[in-house]
């Protein structure tokens, strides 16, 4: 268990900077998911706690002890690669004990430590296989097993579902997350599916160019988006984001002046035709161009003179014809300035009705 | 071709290729077994059939069984110096950076000149009294050396050369052989807390064999075969101290005309790069690691 702070952390290639200044502190035992868009400085991130690369500048600590010059085999860290990365030419066996050789392991210890660990990951009946005559599921346990047996403070995870069909991929992740509790180690897991993030991090850091647009517990990052990145980037369908201006009949009360307001697909309710807006709901009428369903919740896209947004009904489908009124209450709302960041101190409210003449 | 059967379709699209490579090779190789059992001295029409006769007088000829010796020497000489610096040299080499970039340029540009003008060349750095060498060993004190012209050292000169004219193209072999290895395992090596030694002989060295295994046979099947070197600087002598298997039927064949006896010896060489051939791909098949 260990805690792992990054001070600071400045990264450049060849001059051209990918993290300008990160501070991130991960919690000792948290499972903590970095997820953002590809090329976002995920994996260089990891491999600078890692060790693999050097930070340009900035200090990375692992439980409270500097280790900027501590070389990679030191710093108790292991870590499972995308690709695997198996020695091709040893066994199964030979994979998972190389590390405890180099440091120096009993045979009696080491080959006790490699039973247990197999155990664990179910690969006793391929110890002395190679990795080549293995499936993609169990190349991926032994990449696990190498790591496990070295008993980190903390593992790092790059990606290490990505290359595994969609049904094994869902397993692992409930594997993942039961070895995490019985390890208690820190997990540093990078994911660019944001699914996967919320469905395994206990703690979830979106990254965006670089830098941390937000880290929160998933539900709060999902309730209570700091930016328009996050609130866009955490959800499926993601929130739907509208220009205030093309909203006249939507005001505000309260500090700030909003450019963009942004609901959740499921807070929107579906009504026939141009009902009649509730007072404390925003009202946006539109066509639906898509309706798909799955069986207990069904998505519809509503064309608006606002622009397009998804709606998400539960269990009931929507039974009414194409032309349809998307109401959202107002609490459910979220405000954003013009640079995307959320203001949290603006309600809504409704505008008198003679501006909303215009519009329909 | 329209009305060609299915079944002989493929055999008509190869038969081009194979014509060339039976004009070529298949029936060179044939005709030269078929010589092998004769006395012929390249122009009389007469051919004398005297069966293995040639093969008993080149056995129990002793110059034949010191080509031999020689052919193995310079072989194994050559093979071992010129992979086994090449591969350290790929290792220093295989860096990004000017210098290094300038380094690999300079070795790999042996590989591009010439045989014969190596071969002048060499013969006059090695020249006893003229020679650039001579004067270099007579700078740390060492003794003028004979080189070519010492039946104890003339071989090893020939070696020399030979891995001079080699060791650039081992050694960018080398250097895309360890380009190719994933970067990963090594990082994953690191993380092991493996050490240098460690990582080399465990990943770096496996994941090399392929690379290894190709260039000992090249170089296995290229010094087995060396000519010009031989024929330039010393002729197979002195008192055939540097006499090799391909100089030796250049010899019977070309300046004596015992055609017979060139081509039995021919038949060997045969024998000899064939096996060398075969074993390297039953090698290749079961030794070698591929990354996946
Ligand atoms: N060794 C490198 N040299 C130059 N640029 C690099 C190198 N590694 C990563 N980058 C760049 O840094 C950025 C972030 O990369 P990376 O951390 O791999 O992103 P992610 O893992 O989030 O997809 C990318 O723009 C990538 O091109
Ligand atoms: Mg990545």
């Amino acid at each position: 268990m260990a805690r792992i702070d990054l001070i600071d952390v400045v990264k450049q290639f060849k001059g051209e900077t990918v993290i300008p200044k990160l501070n991130l502190t991960i919690r000792e035992g948290s499972f903590t998911v970095l997820v953002g868009p590809s090329g976002c400085g995920k994996t260089t991130t990891l491999r600078m706690i890692a060790g693999l690369e050097r930070q340009t500048s900035g200090d990375i600590l692992i439980d409270g002890a500097c280790v900027n010059d501590v070389e990679p085999g030191k710093r108790d860290v292991a870590m499972v690669f995308q690709n695997y990365a198996l020695y091709p030419n040893m066994t199964v066996r030979e994979n998972i004990e190389f590390g405890l050789k180099n440091r120096g392991v009993p045979r009696r210890e080491r080959e006790r430590l490699v039973r247990d660990i197999c155990e664990i990951v179910d690969l006793t009946p391929y110890l002395d296989k190679k990795p080549q005559s293995l499936s993609g599921g169990q190349r991926q346990r032994v990449a696990l097993a190498r790591a496990m047996v070295k008993h980190p403070k903390v593992f790092i995870l790059d990606e290490p579902l990505s290359n595994l069909d969609a049904k094994l991929r869902v397993h692992m992740r409930t594997e993942l997350i039961e070895l995490h509790r019985r390890l208690g180690a820190t997990f540093v897991y990078v994911t660019h599916d944001q699914t996967e993030a919320m469905s395994m991090g206990d703690r979830i850091v979106v990254m965006h160019r670089g830098e941390i647009m937000q880290a929160a517990a998933p539900m709060e990052l999902y309730d209570d988006p700091d930016n328009l990145f996050t609130a866009r980037f955490i959800g499926t369908p993601p929130m739907n984001v509208l220009p205030m201006n093309l909203l006249p009949n939507l005001g505000t009360e309260g500090e700030g002046r909003a450019e963009y307001v942004g609901f959740r697909p499921e807070h929107a309710r579906l009504l026939p035709g141009s009902a009649d807006p509730p007072s404390d709901g925003l009202a946006i009428a539109g066509s639906i161009i898509t309706r798909e369903s799955l069986g207990a919740e069904h998505v519809y896209q509503l064309r608006t003179t606002a622009g397009t947004c998804f709606v998400k009904q539960f269990l009931r489908p929507y039974a009414g014809g194409d032309f349809a009124t998307a109401v959202v209450p107002h609490d459910r709302l979220y405000f954003f300035d013009g640079e995307g960041r959320r203001l949290r101190n603006l309600r809504a409210a409704s505008r008198p009705e003679p501006a909303a003449a215009g519009v329909r | 071709m329209p009305m060609v059967p299915k079944r002989l379709k493929p055999y008509a699209m190869i038969a081009p290729a194979l014509a060339v490579f039976s004009l070529f090779y298949l029936y060179p190789i044939g005709y030269m077994i078929h010589l092998s059992f004769h006395e012929w001295n390249f122009i009389s029409p007469e051919k004398t059939y005297v069966g293995l006769g040639n093969y008993r007088e080149m056995l129990t000829d002793d110059v034949f069984l010191q080509v031999l010796r020689n052919s193995a020497l310079y072989t194994v000489m050559t093979v071992l110096l010129a992979t086994g610096t090449a591969l350290p040299l790929a290792l220093w080499l295989n860096r990004k950076s000017g210098f290094h970039a300038f380094v690999q340029g300079a070795i790999f540009s042996p590989h591009i000149i010439s045989l014969v003008s190596v071969s002048l060349l060499w013969s006059w750095l090695m020249d006893p009294e003229y020679g650039l060498l001579n004067g270099l060993l007579h700078w740390f004190g060492i003794g003028p050396l004979k080189w070519l012209n010492d039946p104890g050292t003339a071989l090893l000169s020939l070696v020399i050369v030979a891995v001079w004219k080699n060791l650039g193209y081992n050694t960018i072999v080398f250097i895309a052989g360890l380009q190719s290895i994933p970067p990963e395992l090594l990082e994953a090596a690191a993380l092991d807390r493996s050490k240098p030694w460690t990582t080399f002989r465990r990943i770096i060295l496996p994941m090399l064999s392929p690379t290894l295994f190709f260039l000992v046979i090249i170089n296995l099947i290229g010094s087995f075969q060396v000519f010009e070197t031989i024929a330039i600087m010393t002729q197979g002598g002195p008192v055939h101290s540097t006499n090799t298997l391909v100089y030796y039927i250049y010899e019977y064949g070309f300046r004596y005309f015992k055609i017979g006896h060139a081509s039995a010896a021919g038949v060997i060489l045969l024998v000899i790069v064939g096996t060398l051939t075969l074993g390297y791909f039953r090698l290749l098949s079961r030794r070698v690691h591929y990354y996946g």
